[in-house]
């Protein structure tokens, strides 16, 4: 060939160990922050520390607070930065299971296993221009990502990474965080207006219709634990569930089940995901709201819609899947492990960890189904998703919120009643998974193919 | 949109049902094996090998076969061929061939000049990767005027035509230019030289 390629001097094995330096490194890093930041950097905590390491009362002390302040700025600074880098993975993980579910390859060339090919994108986007239409409403075209991006920062405040990991235990947690998601459909729908283009405006307006369609049912499903758990705290929400499955929420309670497959639905519509994905339908709109949007303007977007599958996979978890209880450690062995101490011993460390990995684990699971859900399903009509709405997912939720009401009832006189279901549930959700692995399995025999994992 | 209880339930189920088979579809795709052959740097076999053995690629002449015929110049409908034949100046019994050039850039490998050729001189290959930064380098000159070649005698005797290996001929051309050489300069004819002194005539605007 006339095109000669100067070989290139890295070697494959070098490729494959940076990679796996980057990325495991980088979010194991992003974890340990968490693990490492979220307990230290409690105003009680700080208060004490200013106490006893400058001997002073941090009640009369005038910097006390603005000592807090910091302290709580740089944890802002990492659970924003885990948002940044957990989307741009999820972009890279997504593209390579989506290809195979199509017969492709996907990435697979800057670093190993095209790992490499987010951070690309990244810079590419950074270096764009970042152009305005010359008759789009220049303020609002401008502000309007910085209010998807508090919405998408804002979740991070209450979502809990483990026992004691969470940024602030707000004690209207979930009310909170149906309240602040809620500002990204305000950012979409500035930047469909504020656009001035008819794609714009009608992916705007698709997605501010389908969004607050989509609140209702999720907000009465999301009823249905707090009802089961009694408080509207993310920590106390898990605290009320047990470790293994049949203690969860999602089978604790038959309704549960029905409103747990209600969320995750709407949570697949509020975050503008496939099969919901009308207001930027690409075959429809272009590209919806974003179709006048460039440069970093555009990542911000891109970046909320990735980081935004941890956000609802991390809430599914905490709201019906248990959290981030481990098996066999309860609340006496973390207050054991705990003591008196200011700064607590490893053991509580080491428990801590314990909790994140199993929240971490959950939270992965649910954002692979998401993924695999995305490339399942084809997009549905505008008529479509607001019957779903309106007619099924609505009626359902209401449902199962009043069946809710008197299971709780008959499990404050008959406590057995909620063991019975859990283990009912539990058997029949393995046993479905057992049926589904084999007509999976039917599925590849059926063409002559058999698992095949090569040609990466 | 359903009228009665008995489609309302029915939408839900097959709502359930397009779920379970269609997840159960696209896992069973995950664990498959991609078909995609990853062109150009992770085939088995270089791609021209992979390709049918009619395809019809760049052409090749072989000049050892050639008559001269001019058969396959007549024969392209878009003239990408241009072939001129001139006596040999020392044997004035023998023609040559003193340019043979195929415009690569121009042709749309229809076939036809591969088709009234006698011996099989001019051919279709598999090769296609010609990328080349000059539009101009992809005429391929398989002969010139200072490296003419005589025309080829079919030996009646013979039982077949010396041909050689398909393919051999252009790749060796492609692979002597770099894909960023410069192009051929096709300048306007010279201005006729100015009597007068060398300087007068740089003077002289240039041509149109």
């Amino acid at each position: 060939m006339p095109t000669k390629r100067t070989a290139s001097k890295i070697s494959p094995r070098t490729v494959v160990l940076v990679t796996l330096a980057v990325g495991l490194g980088l979010p194991g890093a992003l974890f340990a922050a968490i693990l490492l930041l979220s307990p230290l950097t409690k105003p009680a905590v700080i208060d004490a520390l200013v106490g006893r390491v400058l001997g002073v009362d941090p009640a009369t002390w005038p910097w006390t607070g603005l000592a807090e302040g910091v302290a709580v700025g740089i944890l802002a600074f990492i659970l924003v930065n885990f948002g940044a880098i957990v989307s741009g993975m999820t972009v890279w993980w997504e593209m390579r299971v989506s290809s195979r579910m199509q017969s492709r390859v996907g990435y697979n060339r800057a670093g190993a296993a095209g790992f490499f090919q987010w951070i690309a994108d990244a810079v590419k986007l950074l270096f764009k221009e970042d152009l305005i239409p010359a008759d789009a409403d220049q303020i609002l075209f401008r502000s309007a990502p910085y209010f998807v991006m508090a919405g998408f920062a804002l979740a991070f405040v209450v979502l809990p990474f483990g026992e004691s990991l969470i940024a602030a235990d707000l004690n209207v947690g979930v009310f909170y965080l149906i309240a602040v998601t809620a500002l990204v459909v305000v950012g979409i729908l500035l930047a469909g207006w504020s656009s001035n283009s008819k794609w714009a405006l009608f992916g705007g307006m698709r997605s501010a219709a389908q969004v607050i369609s989509y609140e209702i049912p999720a907000g009465v499903a999301v009823m249905v634990p707090i009802l089961m758990s009694g408080t509207l705290s993310m920590q106390g929400i898990v605290r009320a569930q047990g470790a293994w499955p049949w203690q969860w929420n999602v089978f604790t309670n038959p309704a549960s089940t029905v409103a747990f497959a209600i969320f995750f639905i709407s949570q697949l519509a509020e975050g503008n995901r496939t099969p919901f994905d009308l207001p930027e339908a690409e075959s429809e709109l272009v590209a919806g709201y974003l179709s006048e949007y460039s440069g970093f303007r555009f990542a911000l977007y891109f970046l909320v819609e990735f980081g935004n599958l941890w956000v609802m996979a991390a809430v599914a978890t905490t709201l019906f899947l248990g959290g981030w209880q481990v098996p066999f450690v309860g609340p006496e062995a973390y207050a054991a492990a705990r003591g008196a101490e200011l700064i607590p011993g490893a053991a509580w460390w080491g428990l801590e960890a314990l909790s994140m990995v199993v929240m971490v684990l959950k939270t992965l699971v649910v954002l692979n189904l998401i993924v695999w859900v995305r490339w399942t399903l084809p997009r549905i009509r505008i008529d479509q998703m607001m019957n779903l709405c309106w007619k099924y997912l609505v009626p359902w939720a209401f449902a199962s919120f009043l069946f809710t009401l008197l299971w709780q009832l008959a499990v404050a006189g008959t406590p057995a009643l909620a063991t019975v279901s859990g283990i009912a549930l539990t058997a029949a959700t393995a046993l479905l998974l057992v049926l589904f692995l084999r007509q999976t399995r039917a599925n590849l025999v059926a063409m002559g193919d058999r698992v095949d994992l090569t040609n990466w | 949109m359903p009228t009665t209880v008995r489609e309302y339930t029915g939408s839900i189920r097959d709502t359930v049902k397009s779920f379970w088979h269609g997840l159960s579809i696209t896992l069973s795709y995950l664990v498959r094996r991609p078909i995609t052959v990853q062109y150009p740097d992770r085939t088995t076999l270089p791609v021209r090998d992979m390709l049918p053995p009619r395809y019809r690629g760049f052409l090749e002449v072989d000049a050892s076969i050639c008559t001269g015929c001019q058969a396959c110049e007549r024969a392209c409908p878009i003239s990408c061929i241009q072939i001129s034949l001139e006596k040999d100046p020392q044997n004035p019994k023998q023609r040559v061939v003193t340019q043979f050039d195929i415009d690569e850039a121009k042709c749309m490998f229809c076939g036809l000049c591969v088709e009234p050729c006698p011996t099989g001189s001019i051919q279709h290959t598999r090769e296609f990767e010609g990328s080349q930064a000059d539009l101009r380098n992809l005429v391929i000159r398989w002969s010139d005027p200072l490296h003419p070649f005589p025309v080829y005698k079919v030996d009646k005797a013979a039982e077949y035509l010396p041909r050689v290996e398909l393919g051999t001929l252009v790749r060796a051309k492609l692979a002597a230019r770099a894909w960023d050489a410069p192009g051929p300069r096709f300048l306007p004819p010279e201005p006729p030289a100015a009597p007068a002194a060398p300087a007068a005539g740089d003077a002289t605007p240039a041509k149109p």
